[in-house]
């Protein structure tokens, strides 16, 4: 129904046109979920906002044809185009907080809607809302259609943007990220809501995703793009079963599996500097395991409350506290890594700034080693655990000062602690622990946005190991990055923490990479431990309800595809 | 190429943008001027030996009567109007660099401090610039000069009338400063670096200074450029008024003041000379402060 072929998509600059995607072919039958796959500036957006003649200016199509049904896309006026986009084409967004407007009621978006594409009075058009809410599943919806987008939690706010898009009856649906922004939970919910759609509606869909565990649960077909090109389309079990180009391959050797442990990624080697090492290496090892003295050491949290002031409602009455974290207790082992997994709030990051003393305990003791820590502001600036705990952040573009040189980044805590005196020793041990974490030393003399997020995460990495650190907190390393990075990432910490002797606890809200990671994990929901266990046995015989729900509802690669495809 | 212009980012848009490039250009020779003036200026306005009263009130050279030796006429006592403006844009750039220097400094320390701190030092800082905007800045200047007749000997006031003027016009300017230095800081508090390096136990001084600062550098130059223009104006403003400089030490706005004498008498040049410079080093600078806004700020693009 909807045919692409040779789409081109280029955008003018001042130097010259850049060809954000060019010679895509693909076509979607009515009924049918085509995943499109790639990795952050493959130019899988655009194609999507090409197809809905949404392209953000100065942008423009170049060359190709594009036809939904028997209408020529490219051809349409502006008008035409306008009539079409709602009511044969919709677009779901990534970020239901900012695809609905908080001002207006959702009967009033809905009903707008409705109205703006058929023309019908304003009861019919109410009680055709009330209807699709029913049908996406809002329970109640003759009442909760009166509410604000505020009202609605994430997932409801995502059906509520799906029922907009459906609304109008279209014939094809681009959802560009649909659950990306959404837990495990929702995001499964969101899925078979729109598999029920695109089978009883036959409504076609456009899923445009980087989670390759999303295409694999629903999508019928899958173009697989790279650099603005295709590299790969077919039936899903064929293409991510059986890929037949090497791109795709390793992307699937990238993507964590949930239900095995596997030693160490493989990484496509073309990637990254790491073949080409520059050899200097060895004297950030050496520096690094001189101060290894130190056995290594292992945290114990107990009973940990953090609580913060709630929203104050009164002059005269404390608000009742927000709390954040209740009894928490975790033993991390000397020389282990513990995965600390939860779905968003429900106080993993909370936890990392109670041990780095960002915030304060309410009540409880942490110890490292044998040495107390103390909670917030009483911990002071000389602490020894102000150098013995590290954190590697999520947001590589924001954990780098973008106003320093990397150089002047890495030597600081070289010379913030005092382990290295001199300013050209410490220039150099910076320059080769860029070369131990896989970097090319002359990165050194530049600044942090001359780098890609994956390379940042490595500039991190080096940072925290240049204080000498025996505790490293990593806070979902990597969820800012592509699998292949990520693959890479985690492969570089692995090969850390088994050469240094390093105690890791590592965050993330994918469970996945936490049990390639992780010899122990704690599964963390509203503040409070659900389970701790080794992690071999929670991944494989979890106890508690709550962690099964978790481990159920994360999409997965089939293991056999041949039964996916019968 | 490519690259060079990449880098330079901010010099590919001030190149095709003719008004910056104008306005630049003026702001550059009234500078030049004013540091120049005492080997520029035909007469010295301070010196009564270098003018002569046999001089006074000529019109512009395109005018009747007129000596080609003053182009843009001369003032009653005989003194070059260009040479009065080039003393006088000397003394108010002085005195407005001065007081956005004092400025900068005061509120850009307790913006990052506010920030940082948050809580009640925040709130302390915050009301008190909020009273300070509510007092208007001649309210200020009289304070100001008030208290200083009041405990100076009067043989000093003469020679601190200018101290006076600066502080008085940096007091009504610092709030722009904190505020923008307060509300950046506060987004940069939660971005990563600033908490790892809080978390390394760095001094909060080397936080706010060394991380914090050279990141929220882009808004508070663009203050700087406004506020510029703020602080001269205020001071021409002032000194019109008669609460800034005396009348033997010629600012732009002594200038226009004694100008107004002879609005109505026909000798136009005197008020409005002084006055058309100002305009055009006020304009410029705002053009000026304009572009680098935009600069800064890639989504007004």
């Amino acid at each position: 129904m909807l045919t692409i072929k040779d789409l081109a998509v280029k955008f003018p600059s001042r130097f010259g046109d850049f060809s954000a995607i060019s010679d895509v072919d693909m076509t979607i039958a009515p009924g049918e979920i085509h995943g499109l796959v790639g990795e952050s500036g493959a130019g899988k957006s655009t194609v999507g906002a090409a197809v809905i003649g949404l392209l953000s200016a100065p942008g423009y199509i170049a060359n190709g044809t594009l036809t939904l049904g028997d209408t020529d896309l490219r051809t349409l006026t502006e008008d035409q185009a306008h009539a079409i986009r709602g009511d044969r084409i919709s677009m779901i967004f990534q970020d239901p907080q900012t695809s609905l407007n908080p001002l207006m009621t959702i009967e009033d978006q809905l009903i707008e809607t409705i109205q703006a594409h058929s023309d019908v009075s304003y009861s019919a058009a109410h009680k055709r809302a009330v209807d699709l809410l029913e049908e996406i599943g809002i329970k109640d919806a003759a009442k909760r259609i009166k509410a604000y987008p505020h009202q609605f939690s994430g997932g409801m706010r995502q059906r509520v943007v799906i029922a907009l898009a459906i609304c109008t009856d279209p014939e094809l649906i681009i959802a560009d990220e649909p659950t990306t922004a959404l837990d495990v939970a929702v995001q499964s919910q969101v899925l078979d809501l729109i598999r029920r759609l695109a089978k009883d509606r036959k409504i076609a869909f456009m899923l445009i995703t980087h989670d390759i565990g999303v295409i694999a649960q629903i999508a019928d077909r899958v173009t697989v793009m790279r650099q603005g090109r295709v590299v790969e389309t077919g039936e899903t079990a064929q293409v991510l079963g059986a890929p037949t180009q090497p791109y795709t391959r390793a992307l699937m050797d990238a993507v964590p599996p949930l239900d095995r442990r596997i030693d160490r990624f493989r990484v496509p080697a073309e990637e990254g500097h790491l073949a080409a090492s520059a050899g200097i290496s060895n004297a950030a090892e050496k520096w690094l395991l001189e101060g290894q003295q130190q056995a290594p050491m292992g945290l114990s949290l107990k009973d940990i409350c953090v609580r913060f002031a709630g929203p104050r409602t009164s002059i005269f009455r404390k608000p009742d506290p927000y709390i954040a974290l209740q009894d928490v207790s975790l033993e991390v082992k000397p020389g282990s890594i513990m995965g600390l997994v939860g779905e968003s709030g429900s106080g993993k990051s909370t936890l990392a700034k109670a041990i780095t003393g960002l915030i304060k305990p309410s009540s409880g003791t942490m110890t490292l080693g044998d040495l107390d820590l103390p909670g917030g502001k009483s911990r002071s600036r000389h602490h020894p655990s102000r150098q013995l705990i590290q954190m590697v952040f999520q947001d590589p573009y924001s954990s780098l000062n973008s106003r320093h040189r990397v150089g002047a980044i890495l030597a600081e805590p070289l010379w913030f602690y005092g382990t290295v005196q001199d300013a050209q020793e410490r220039t150099k041990l910076a320059a080769a622990m860029l070369d131990l974490v896989g970097m090319a030393p002359d990165a050194i003399d530049k600044y942090p946005h001359q780098f890609s997020g994956g390379q940042r995460q490595r500039i991190a990495v080096a940072r925290a190991l240049l204080a000498r650190p025996r505790f490293l907190i990593c806070d979902e390393p990597t969820s800012a990055l592509d699998v292949s990075i990520q693959a890479e990432i985690l492969n570089l910490l692995k090969d850390l923490q088994a050469k240094f002797g390093l105690t890791i606890l590592f965050i993330s809200h994918n469970l996945a990479v936490v049990r390639q990671m992780a010899d122990d994990t704690a599964v963390l929901r509203n503040g409070q431990i659900e389970e701790i266990n080794a992690s071999e046995k929670l991944f494989s015989s979890p106890e508690a309800a709550y962690t099964q729900k978790l481990l159920a509802l994360t999409p997965v690669m089939p293991t056999d595809w041949t039964a996916l495809r019968a | 190429m490519i690259a060079f212009v990449k880098r330079y980012e901010g010099l590919w848009l001030f190149v095709h943008s003719p008004a910056a490039i104008v306005a630049a250009l003026v702001a550059l020779m009234i500078f030049l001027g004013a540091v120049l003036a005492p080997w520029l200026a035909l007469v010295n306005p301070y010196d009564l030996a270098s003018f002569s009263l046999f001089d006074g009130l000529l019109p512009p050279v395109w005018q009747d009567g007129a000596n080609p030796k003053f182009l843009l006429g001369t003032d009653d006592q005989g003194r070059d109007m260009i040479s009065s403006i080039l003393y006088g844009a000397r003394l108010s750039l002085v005195i407005g660099l001065a007081a956005l220097t004092i400025a900068a400094v005061l509120g850009v320390g307790l913006g990052l401090a506010a920030g940082y701190y948050g809580g009640r030092f925040d709130a302390i800082v915050m009301r008190i610039a909020d009273v300070q905007l509510a007092l208007p800045a001649i309210l200020t200047a009289l304070l100001i000069d008030g208290i200083a007749r009041g405990i100076l000997p009067a043989a000093v006031q003469q020679d601190l009338r200018v101290a006076v003027l600066t502080l008085a016009i940096a007091l009504s300017l610092w709030v722009n400063f904190a505020r923008t230095a307060r509300a950046s800081t506060f987004v940069q508090m939660n971005k990563e670096y600033v908490q790892a390096a809080i978390m390394m136990g760095q001094h909060p001084l080397r936080v706010m200074f060394v991380h914090i600062l050279p990141n929220i550098l882009g808004p508070l130059l663009v203050i700087m450029t406004v506020d510029l223009a703020s602080a001269i104006l205020l001071e021409a403003t002032l000194s019109f008024l008669g609460i800034g400089l005396p009348a033997d030490s010629p600012s732009l706005g002594t200038l226009i003041r004694i100008g107004m004498q002879f609005l109505l008498s026909g000798e136009w040049w005197i008020l409005w000379i002084p006055t058309l410079f100002l305009v055009a080093l006020v304009v410029s600078i705002n053009i000026l402060g304009d572009f680098l806004r935009d600069v800064f700020n890639p989504r007004l693009r």
